[in-house]
């Protein structure tokens, strides 16, 4: 009684180690149940065939590369984005990079493409501007025969004072005629950059503000007059 | 009934307009009535009580300020975080030598002593979906001497090899995840440092307002900023090794990565000078933030690398 109860209590499945090679597991299944229904035979193998295939896909994923997916912590999450806001506004991008364009500006990385008059100059040549400013015209006119009639209301602009200061380093250096050429080839290719942005009014809000248009039109009404005198 | 001892107590929701100066006995206090909508409304009847002190007070000092005139004592400072920082001891000193030494013999030596000119691969995670796509070119038109090519399953260890042959110097991969680009890893080719980011807000050229047109061929400049540490020093070579060493001014073109609370924003704007004192910027290009994750020495090895730095949140294993 006892080793009956015993035996009953175990499974009453058999378990049949198939062979693998696909094909003569399929024979197996059949033979094994060999006495059942045939629509259930049919499901096991459909069951078998289904596993192996997995297996395979298996084998064959764990030889590429993985992707690994990591779970986002969602309060790490918000407080990363929240933390990004408060950097971004104390950070003030533009005045940081308008500032160190500003510096740089100063200590002269730019070299000579930008002339501006630097105030010390500024009072300095007040005196010679009487003086200079017969050269600076004869200067202006040879200028606007050299080069194109592209993009005046810039060139007037930067020759001003262009004249300015070449007069000032032409006491140091004594070396007009290389300076001259060289700022026109670089104004040719700024007026080339220029042109693009001539059309339309692309700087950002402030500065389109504060653009002086009034510059522009000015520019424009007295060019023809400049160029009437050089013919 | 203990704690609604209120005098004015209002009948129900809009009640008696509140009187100059509420009295209230000194045991009670808003949280304590039971009913929400007189709660409410002495809560908000309170906060109003508040600012109007608030007000009175701020108007009283001012007076102060303007009688005193000159005498006046300077305005306080707000604090805030970047003035309250506990000063880090692995800020790096302009003049220190062994930091000079340091980076006079590591993997940028080359790049800093204009032996190797930087030509950049861009990639992406497998499958990149528009977004990220469009991203890439775009990041591609920035960087000058970058080549953008797709991943295709490739592995990127079988990848690294065939770059150096190439003579590659640094190669970048954005990670994608639903359909955005949200990871960044910049690896130094030659056997250099990686660095892994965390990518966010990343914004295309057509969606940033009031652009300008596309950026030219020229070489931009390079702007970093804030970068202190010992830590940020190197990132900040990585990111200076990506591009050429002579910006053409003539392009007027430049590219901030400007580090602020351990974020690291990144722009690109053109520039003009309009007067020796104002420049105007004008912001094209697109525009992302990056957050370091880790740094580690070698190239690209998820599994035997040998990290450097590895942010917390990242480390923590469960």
């Amino acid at each position: 009684m006892h080793s009956d109860d015993h035996q009953n209590a175990e499974f009453l499945q058999e378990r049949v180690l198939l062979s693998k090679n696909y094909e003569k597991a399929l024979e197996e299944i059949d033979e094994n149940l060999i006495y059942w229904p045939r629509f259930i035979r049919h499901k096991c193998k459909q069951r078998f065939t289904k596993i192996t295939q997995y297996l395979i896909r298996i084998r064959k994923l764990t030889l590429k590369r993985q992707r690994k997916l990591v779970p986002l912590r969602r309060k790490i999450e918000r407080r990363e984005n929240r933390r990004e806001e408060k950097a971004l506004i104390a950070a003030q991008l533009d005045n940081a990079i308008e500032k160190e364009l500003l510096e740089r500006l100063k200590q002269d990385t730019y070299g000579d493409i930008y002339n501006f008059p630097i105030h010390a100059f500024d009072k300095a040549l007040q005196q010679q501007d009487a003086e200079s400013e017969s050269d600076s015209d004869a200067e202006r006119e040879e200028d606007d025969d050299d080069d194109d009639d592209e993009d005046v209301d810039k060139r007037e602009f930067v020759e001003a004072e262009d004249s300015e200061l070449s007069d000032f380093e032409d006491m140091d250096k004594l070396e007009t005629s290389s300076e001259e050429e060289q700022e026109e080839e670089e104004e040719v290719e700024k007026k080339a950059s220029y042109s693009k942005w001539k059309g339309k009014t692309p700087l950002k809000g402030p500065a389109r503000r504060k653009r002086p248009y009034i510059e522009i039109e000015y520019e424009e009404e007295t060019e023809p007059s400049t160029k009437t005198k050089a013919a | 009934m203990a704690g609604e001892g209120s005098g004015t107590v209002p009948g129900d929701g809009a009640g008696p307009p509140a009187p100059e100066r509420v009295l209230f006995p000194p045991t009670f206090s808003v949280s304590e009535i039971k009913n929400k909508q007189r709660r409410h409304f002495m809560f908000l009847r309170w906060k109003q009580q508040q600012r109007k002190e608030k007000l009175a007070l701020k108007k009283k000092r001012r007076k102060e300020r303007e009688a005193l005139g000159d005498k006046a004592p300077p305005k306080a400072i707000p604090k805030t975080i970047e003035n309250q920082r506990v000063y880090d001891e692995t800020t790096v000193d302009p003049n220190d030598e062994e930091v000079a030494f340091d980076e006079a013999t590591d993997e940028f030596a080359p790049y800093f002593n204009r032996q190797t000119v930087p030509k950049i691969l861009i990639t992406t995670s497998d499958r990149p979906r528009g977004r990220t796509v469009r991203f890439c070119e775009q990041l591609a038109t920035v960087i000058p001497n970058s080549h953008v090519y797709y991943r295709r399953g490739l592995a990127l260890k079988r990848i690294i090899p065939q770059c150096i042959a190439r003579d590659f110097t640094d190669l970048i991969v954005i990670n994608e995840d639903r359909k955005i680009p949200n990871g960044l890893v910049l690896s130094h080719l030659p056997d250099g440092p990686t660095a892994h980011f965390r990518m966010s807000s990343v914004r295309l050229r057509k969606e940033i307002k009031r652009k300008g047109k596309e950026p030219t061929e020229h070489v931009p400049e390079v702007i970093l900023n804030n970068f202190t540490t010992r830590l940020g020093h190197s990132i900040g070579r990585m990111f200076a090794a990506l591009f050429p060493h002579n910006p053409q001014f003539i392009g007027r073109q430049v590219a901030t990565f400007h580090n602020q609370r351990d974020y690291i924003f990144f722009r690109f704007h053109r520039y003009i000078f309009k007067s020796e004192k104002k420049v105007g910027i004008q912001e094209l290009g697109p525009r992302f933030t990056l957050k370091l994750r880790s740094l580690q020495k070698g190239t690209f090895d998820s599994k035997f690398g040998e990290y450097e730095w590895i942010h917390k949140t990242s480390s923590v294993t469960q």
